[in-house]
């Protein structure tokens, strides 16, 4: 049967600091497809020898960018493929990728909403990808963002999500700080919780599509608690993101 | 032959487990068991918990979940792998063989091909010879403890030779098929078998 999926080389565009963990690499591809908003790539790593790592990565931008995608990615501690990313890959490198991938997990304008996107920490990547999409294609669809990060310093496309909401289209970014928060901070300052996604959530009625994307107690909390809040389970979509089995 | 692509640079830190060869292309070993569903985890109440057999069978089954403790259990240690790339060595399950299960039913010749079929919707198919044999088993205990809901308790099927998404969380039965039908994540650009050691990933693999 024929690889539907070819891996392709890649050019290292650019490369952003987001965050002091994550970093942005904007990728030349010479295959490009548009992809659906919430889907991956996979990036496999291979040394001189022959041994080979792959890992999956969230395409961060939207598909209205054509030749080219990005994908933010977080360092883990120990990561054998993030390390890399990180440390070693400067714009000109070279790197195997393939994609997209995943048909599931994801949200075009065509599919409306209201929409309820819930992130914590590097899972807000794909949802990214959604908002970005949504901005492009000129969607005004209700939109509510909650985001969870430990402290400001953990928040990812800061300065952009301020600028989405400023824009009055009918995007709404809700930030939750759970370790240490902004001076002067009046929002949010816990682990996401029913009440929290209640509160969020109402305004958009029981139609709402929800997208929650993070650390697997975070997705396991925000699911539980939007079925307990009303919303149908087949209307809530998760995946899990980052350092497998850990807390935001 | 076109030349072999080396990323500058990449040396490659965690070898250890792939070179016991146990860890298949593209996969690395992880500690912990990650935890990978596509929505809301469902609770079903153990009263209201039964696993069938239907399908291609000369009379369907049906098991509560009393009468499914009771049947035949063994110890299982098994490594997983998932298709996000984990694999997880040596996990330890306690649960009933489909090979005990189909002891219980007479199959028709026609059932070639099955579904295994989960609360909140789930669906993956998988063909017949791929889960007799000692291949394939209905968990219930994960390391000496009841299944999480979050790893598919009250039980899922586990069928350590193909990637772990053909291992349905909150499985509640097989269903005997004539033809192969695409279940969830297969319809959905996963591949159709999910071989790791044959890395059929995605479709067209």
């Amino acid at each position: 049967m024929k690889r539907l999926l070819e891996w392709q080389i890649a050019a290292v565009k650019s490369i952003r600091e987001e965050t002091y963990r994550t970093k942005t690499l904007t990728l030349s591809l010479p295959s490009w497809t548009a992809h659906r908003p919430g889907q991956h790539y996979d990036v496999r790593l291979t040394a001189p020898d022959g041994y080979q790592a792959q890992r999956s990565y969230s395409i961060a931008s939207e598909p209205e960018r054509t030749g080219e995608i990005d994908l933010t990615v977080e360092q883990l501690s120990d990561g054998e493929v993030s390390s890399y990313l990180h440390d070693v890959l400067v714009p000109g490198d070279r790197i195997e990728v393939r994609g997209p991938i995943g048909g599931y997990f994801v949200w075009e304008a065509s599919l409306g909403g209201p929409l309820l996107l819930v992130a914590g920490g590097s899972g807000v990547v794909p949802l990214m990808s959604m908002v970005r999409h949504r901005r492009a294609a000129g969607a005004t669809v209700a939109t509510h963002l909650l985001y969870s990060s430990r402290t400001p310093e953990d928040v990812i496309y800061a300065d952009e999500l301020h600028e989405l909401q400023a824009a009055g289209d009918g995007l709404r970014v809700i930030q939750t700080f759970t370790r240490a928060q902004p001076p002067n901070w009046t929002g949010y300052a816990r682990r996401i919780d029913a009440a929290m996604l209640s509160e969020v959530a109402a305004p958009l009625g029981r139609k709402a599509q929800a997208f929650i994307c993070g650390p697997t107690l975070l997705v396991e909390a925000a699911a539980d608690g939007l079925v307990e809040a009303g919303l149908a389970p087949e209307r809530i979509k998760t995946e899990r993101f980052g350092p497998s089995g850990g807390t935001a | 032959m076109t030349e072999r692509f080396v990323s500058r640079g990449f040396l490659g830190k965690h070898r250890a487990a792939a070179a016991a060869n146990r860890v298949p292309p593209g996969q690395h070993a992880v500690d912990d068991f990650p935890v990978l569903s596509a929505g809301p985890t469902p609770r079903t109440d153990l009263e209201k918990w039964s696993f069938s057999l239907e399908g291609e069978l000369a009379k369907p089954a049906r098991w509560s979940w009393a009468e499914f403790l009771a049947l035949p259990a063994q110890e299982f240690v098994v490594d997983i792998h998932c298709v996000t790339k984990w694999t997880k060595l040596d996990t330890r399950w306690k649960g009933v063989s489909v090979d005990t299960l189909l002891e219980q039913v007479e199959l028709r010749p026609t059932a070639r091909y099955l579904t295994a079929f989960s609360d909140g919707g789930y669906t993956t198919n998988l063909p017949l010879p791929d889960v007799v044999n000692g291949q394939a088993f209905i968990g219930y205990e994960y390391d000496g403890k009841p299944l999480a809901p979050e790893h598919g308790g009250p039980a899922r099927l586990v069928v350590p030779h193909l990637y772990f998404w053909k291992s349905a969380k909150w499985v509640r039965g097989l269903r005997l098929m004539e033809k192969d039908k695409r279940g969830f994540w297969e319809s959905l650009g996963y591949n159709n078998h999910g071989d790791p050691w044959k890395e059929e990933r995605y479709t067209g693999d």
